[in-house]
């Protein structure tokens, strides 16, 4: 009606879509284009970093090494982290604010598309430098994905690769990052208040926030890693007055808000989901933001919470402590208003619905074990052993990774205009939802009974239980199998989607055709 | 919504992207290069220099797209809009970034300084005694272990003091140039801008100077424990900063004389300036915090 | 009553039946911590059950009410939705009961964490360094000092293509060749660092592990209840050899640890000491990060006597 025009004006000669040849895929700035690299570039990773694990799971099956050598397992377990992290969790929900974020606050594309194309396709680049490591001499990195000082000065060759590819990957997500900031406070709908937003959009919001506080962060530890191995400084020497602490210290003052940057937006994607198979509007939203919000602020002041062990004044391990704690509140807050959105609603479970009501869940339980990890004197029983493996995999993997999953399922009809299988669907939700807890649960056992992390033998008593996580590990991987099918199937055709898709989906992504245009809003929509 | 206070805009959505690309190669070029020439492999250098040509070529082409399309006005509110909230967050990814030089500064003070020397508290109490029990900690220090040898202390009031002045009052000279410009006073911005210029490059000059003297008469280095790591990693950050923001404002200085910005358009002009303030108030902390305290 | 027994049960219905046989084979659960020899394991069980239960009905709650909204608030079944989505009173109490809670898990945690951190008055002290990939004993009261590095029959089985079975080895990479001895019933201060790389000291059954960092000291105190054996690994990883540095301590009676200190050249100072002050320094640790000592084996091979090289004597 009264809309107003934000026309994309453009070059005349492509109105209406992309252009032809593989060069488009190379030089586009369209943010679907960007978004379908991110998520494909994400998946491939999934593949490579799945391997590494399954490497680790084959040596873990029996005591005694059998297939690979103590430091090339070390290196797995390096390289499996940092893909998993840097390479698939972040890219996956980059990819998706990049679909999505322009489409759901009504805008025509990202605020910044040429600087989209940059972020996007300097990871490969940096992913290049990452893996190259292993065919060098001396081998990949192996000091586990968070390279403690003095330990990763042994690295050989590999060492300025790893430092450059991380600065690499740290340009990427600031770019990303201040990319989707530009565009959720500058692009959208003129009648999109602030407090209107889907919660995605409130979730990154927040999220490129903390990226931007905390990749240039990262980028100092690594920088003064290299300079401490190379230009002989003393950043991490105690002879020279520094600590080795330290390290741990810059780390995990960047550490600990990346694990939130792994959830917030899944958070966002789950307040998505649940509404719309509930029928029933989001419960909560004000208080939803606030405590997004508070999740972001506490998560500057909890790092220490990783090196309860290293000898810390009393003061501030009880600061760390009650700090850590507190998450709990405002987690709990978002848990509970899911569960009143759901409460009298009108449900139904089609596959996004499935795994968000999974993620609920197992990642309440890896909430639970992160808040028994908070407890000091019980963590230094706790610190190092499967029993973290296990909490971070239950908040990563059916936490971040079951979310994005879900939100794969929930917009695909939207992406390519055709329904996936529901049958297949349903079928990799409870293989793997059941196959990925054979995989993890165990895994609290292992790390009580005493089985340290980052070890590539052990002691007899704990083979039968490591032979279970095994099985389930290949399980849960080769279900993978299944969705891989479902996406190319649905790509390739099916039946054809409503503009609505879901029957009770609210959110001006179901206002636009099915799939979506190559430009989203041409004009700016009303919201009321 | 309400439709009065909106003015009908245009957003330009740039089609194709050739420069990032190149650009990336560049990069991915020249760290490589970089990381080869730290593993004393000879091509290293070679590389890193052909990386660093192309990132370069990239800088112009990109950069000269984009003024491009601003002079032909392409570039309406929204967009410039974007480019402010583009420019603050990148400004503020550069502030963390120092945060955590600024730590370890703060942390060799307050934590690891005093175990080492037998004043800390708490479990590692006993470290001074059982490991180090001849070492007295102060600061500044070389550690325990006395890397590097004797060393001096970066005095605050000679080189250090005349470069705060220098730097301040280029920030001045700086908003100087930039009221000229919102006035349309042209020889004002030329003026003040080019005393921008030269201020910045005599700050590089004299830190230069500085580091020399360190170098040659003070036996202060990159070796000299943990006071010479924090000193030559701030300031040479800090003075790495300043170049780059020096070089830019040249570039402006440029596109003035070409007569590009004018009154109520010139975000290129804001956010190099917004640059440089930005480094101006990294080295206030850093004066105080390196070369007082 | 026994987490163990509850998760035994869970483990059944799962079918995870193994793993059952394999936790009878050891005298402690093979799914929860063990409650331990020390006072500071038994207060760190309690916590952790403490806490493990807290959630454990926070779980039943949440899961609970999901659960019923899963069964009854569905389409199928032809519920309508409601069409609430605010409740002041019920956000605030879903704010504060969590935090109350959270409180009731933290008070008893800093009461334990305190007591931990008490590390005054200890009856004796010993000074433990990591280096890749073996563990050094300096006994700063009595004058003894050597290296405690894996088993060589664990060794030997441990390396790839050795066919031999770790199921043969008598506690495979569980197992030194010399093992740290200490009383029983005397507060013991461990003092913990590193002579390369951050290693961390861990014996499960004394509730805590700590770091061993180069450099610095840090402080863990035991005091042990029963004579015995018990295990642990480093715990931090350290590079290739980190699965292979295992930490055996034997417990053996004040009178039996005298004989032993006696057998092997150390001596019994009469007054325990106090302070830290005056204690032997031992091998300077700390070698240059920036290029990591060779990986020696030190000379620890006939040890037990009182290496001059290493160690003198205190007080
Ligand atoms: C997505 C990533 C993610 C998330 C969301 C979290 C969430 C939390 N984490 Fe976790 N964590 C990691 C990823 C994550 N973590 C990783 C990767 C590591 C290991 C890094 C490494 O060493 O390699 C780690 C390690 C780690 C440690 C260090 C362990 C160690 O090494 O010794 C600790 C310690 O405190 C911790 C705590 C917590 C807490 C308290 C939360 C909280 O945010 C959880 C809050 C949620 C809930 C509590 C559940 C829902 C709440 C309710 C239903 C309300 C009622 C509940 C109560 C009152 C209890 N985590
Ligand atoms: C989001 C991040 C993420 C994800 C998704 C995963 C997924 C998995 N991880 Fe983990 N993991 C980490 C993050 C993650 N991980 C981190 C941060 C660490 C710490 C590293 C460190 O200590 O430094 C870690 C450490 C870690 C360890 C401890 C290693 C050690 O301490 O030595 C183990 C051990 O079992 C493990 C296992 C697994 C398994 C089996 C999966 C599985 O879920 C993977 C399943 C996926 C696939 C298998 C690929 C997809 C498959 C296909 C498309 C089909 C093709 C497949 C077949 C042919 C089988 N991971
Ligand atoms: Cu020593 Cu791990
Ligand atoms: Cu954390």
């Amino acid at each position: 009606m009264n809309a107003h025009t934000v026309a994309a004006a453009h070059d005349d000669h492509v109105h209406h879509g992309p252009a032809k040849g593989w060069m488009r895929w190379i030089t586009t700035t369209n943010h679907k284009d960007i978004g379908t690299l991110y998520l494909v570039f994400s998946g491939v990773m999934f593949v490579i970093g799945g391997l590494f694990a399954l490497g680790i799971r084959a040596e873990l099956f029996e005591p005694g090494m059998q297939i690979v050598d103590p430091y090339f397992f070390n290196e797995l377990t390096t390289m499996h982290g940092l893909v998993m992290i840097f390479g698939v969790i972040m890219p996956a929900f980059v990819g998706l604010a990049n679909w999505m974020l322009p489409i759901m606050v009504g805008a025509p594309d990202m605020a910044l598309p040429r600087l989209n194309n940059f972020s996007f396709w300097i990871m490969p680049f940096a992913f290049i430098l990452l893996l190259s490591t292993f065919f060098m001499p001396g081998g990949a990195p192996a000091m586990g994905w968070t390279n403690y000082a003095p330990q990763s000065l042994q690295t050989g060759m590999a060492f300025p690769f790893l430092v450059f590819s991380i600065h690499l990957m740290g340009i990427s997500s600031v770019a990303g990052a201040i990319n989707v900031i530009a565009t959720i406070l500058n692009m959208r709908a003129p009648t999109m208040k602030l407090m209107k937003m889907p919660m995605f959009v409130w979730s990154w919001l927040i999220t490129a926030f903390l990226l931007i506080a905390v990749m240039p962060v990262l980028a100092g530890a690594v920088t003064m890693l290299l300079m401490d191995k190379y230009f002989g400084t003393s950043f991490f020497f105690a002879g020279g007055g520094g600590d080795p602490v330290l390290y741990q210290h810059v780390f995990w003052f960047f550490g600990h808000p990346e694990v939130y940057i792994m959830i917030l937006p899944a958070f966002g994607i789950i307040s998505e989901i649940i509404p719309t198979f509930a029928r029933k509007p989001l419960f909560g939203y004000a208080s939803m933001v606030y405590a997004l919000a508070s999740i972001a602020f506490l998560s500057f002041i909890v790092w220490a919470h990783h090196m309860f062990t290293v000898g810390m004044p009393l003061s501030a391990e009880i600061f760390f402590m009650f700090s850590t704690m507190l998450i709990a509140v405002p987690t709990g807050i978002k848990i509970f208003n899911w569960l009143a959105t759901m409460w009298r609603g009108s449900m139904t479970f089609e596959t996004p619905m499935l795994f968000a009501l999974a993620f609920i869940v197992l990642f309440t339980i890896g909430g639970f074990s992160g808040v028994m990890l908070a407890i000091v004197p019980a963590d230094f029983q706790y610190q190092d052993t499967y029993f973290v493996v296990a909490h971070f995999h239950y908040v990563l993997v059916t936490g971040s990774a079951f979310a994005i999953i879900g939100a794969i399922y929930y917009w695909l009809p939207k992406w390519t205009g055709h329904m996936y299988n529901e049958f297949w669907g349903k079928t990799h939700f409870w293989i793997s939802v059941i196959s990925v807890n054979v995989l993890y649960f165990p895994m609290h056992f292992l790390g009580l009974a005493g089985m340290p992390r980052r070890t590539a033998d052990y002691a007899v008593q704990f083979t039968s239980m490591n032979q279970i996580v095994t099985v389930g590990a290949f399980v849960f991987g080769l279900s993978q199998l299944i969705f891989l099918g479902v996406i190319i199937a649905c790509v390739r055709g099916g039946k054809k989607a409503t503009d609505e898709v879901w029957e009770g989906a609210n959110g001006l992504e179901w206002t636009l055709p099915s799939p979506a245009p190559y430009h989203s809003f041409e004009t700016a929509p009303e919201v009321d | 919504m309400s439709q009065t206070t909106l003015v009908e805009e245009k957003y330009h959505v740039p089609h194709a992207a050739p420069w990032s690309i190149i650009g990336i190669i560049g990069l991915f070029t020249l760290v490589f290069g970089g990381a080869l020439w730290l593993d004393n492999f000879w091509m290293g250098k070679i590389v890193l220099a052909a990386g660093a040509a192309v990132v370069l070529v990239m800088m112009f082409g990109w950069f000269g797209t984009v003024i491009k399309e601003s002079e032909h006005g392409l570039n309406n509110a929204q967009v410039d809009r974007s480019y402010r909230w583009g420019m603050s967050f990148f400004i503020f990814s550069e502030v963390m970034f120092f945060a955590a030089f600024f730590g370890t500064l703060f942390y060799a003070h307050q934590f690891s300084l005093p175990w080492l020397g037998g004043t800390g508290s708490g479990a590692k109490f006993p470290t001074h005694a059982m490991l180090w029990s001849g070492f007295s900690a102060g600061w500044p220090s070389n550690g325990p272990a006395q890397l590097g040898g004797h060393f001096q202390v970066m005095d605050a009031v000679g080189i250090a003091a005349i470069n705060t002045v220098i730097l301040l009052s280029s920030s001045v000279t700086v908003t100087i140039a930039h009221w000229g410009l919102k006035e349309n006073k042209r020889l004002q911005v030329i003026l003040g801008l080019l005393a921008t210029v030269v201020l910045g490059f005599s700050f590089v000059a004299l830190q230069a100077h500085e580091y020399m003297d360190a170098y040659l008469n003070l036996n202060l280095t990159l070796h000299t424990g943990i006071y010479g790591t924090t000193f030559f990693m701030l300031t040479g950050f800090h003075g790495l900063h300043v170049t780059i923001g020096a070089i830019m404002l040249t570039v402006i200085l440029i596109r003035v004389l070409k007569g590009h910005f004018t009154a109520d358009h010139h975000f290129g002009f804001e956010a190099v300036s917004w640059y440089w303030h930005f480094v101006d108030v990294v080295w206030l902390c850093l004066y105080v915090f390196v070369y007082w305290i | 009553m026994s987490i163990s027994k509850l998760e035994r049960t869970i483990a059944a219905v799962a079918g995870l039946g193994l793993a059952l046989a394999s936790g009878a084979a050891s005298a402690d659960s093979a799914f929860n911590l063990p409650q331990g020899v020390t006072p500071i394991s038994h207060w760190v069980y309690g916590l952790h059950m403490h806490t493990f239960w807290i959630c454990v009905g926070i779980a039943v709650v949440v899961f609970g009410i999901m659960l019923i909204s899963i069964i009854f608030h569905r389409k199928s079944r032809g519920a309508v939705a409601a069409n609430f989505h605010e409740n002041i009173y019920i956000e605030m109490a879903w704010t504060i009961v969590p935090a109350i809670i959270l409180i009731i898990m933290a008070v008893p945690a800093v009461n334990v964490l305190v007591k931990m951190e008490d590390y005054s008055k200890p009856d004796m002290s010993i000074k433990v360094t990591g280096y890749q990939w073996l563990w050094k004993y300096d006994y700063v009261n009595n004058g003894i000092s050597y290296y405690s590095k894996l088993a060589e029959d664990s060794n030997r089985a441990r390396m790839m293509g050795s066919r031999l079975s770790p199921f043969d080895v008598k506690h495979y990479i569980r197992d030194v060749d010399h093992p740290l001895v200490v009383p029983t019933g005397k507060k013991i201060r461990l003092m913990i660092t590193s002579g390369d790389v951050i290693h961390s000291w861990w014996v499960p059954d004394f509730g805590a592990k700590t770091d061993a960092i180069p450099g610095y000291i840090n402080q863990m105190w035991i005091k042990v209840e029963k004579p015995g054996t018990y295990r642990g690994q480093c715990a931090e990883l350290c590079g290739r050899g980190h699965a292979f540095m295992p930490i055996v301590v034997v417990a053996k009676t004040p009178a039996d640890f005298r004989k032993w200190v006696k057998a092997h050249g150390g001596h019994l100072p009469n007054k325990p000491q106090a302070g830290g002050a005056t204690i032997n320094r031992g091998r300077q640790p700390a070698p240059n990060a920036t290029q990591p000592p060779p990986q020696t084996t030190p000379p620890g091979e006939k040890p037990q006597t009182n290496p001059p090289a290493h160690s003198g004597s205190a007080s």
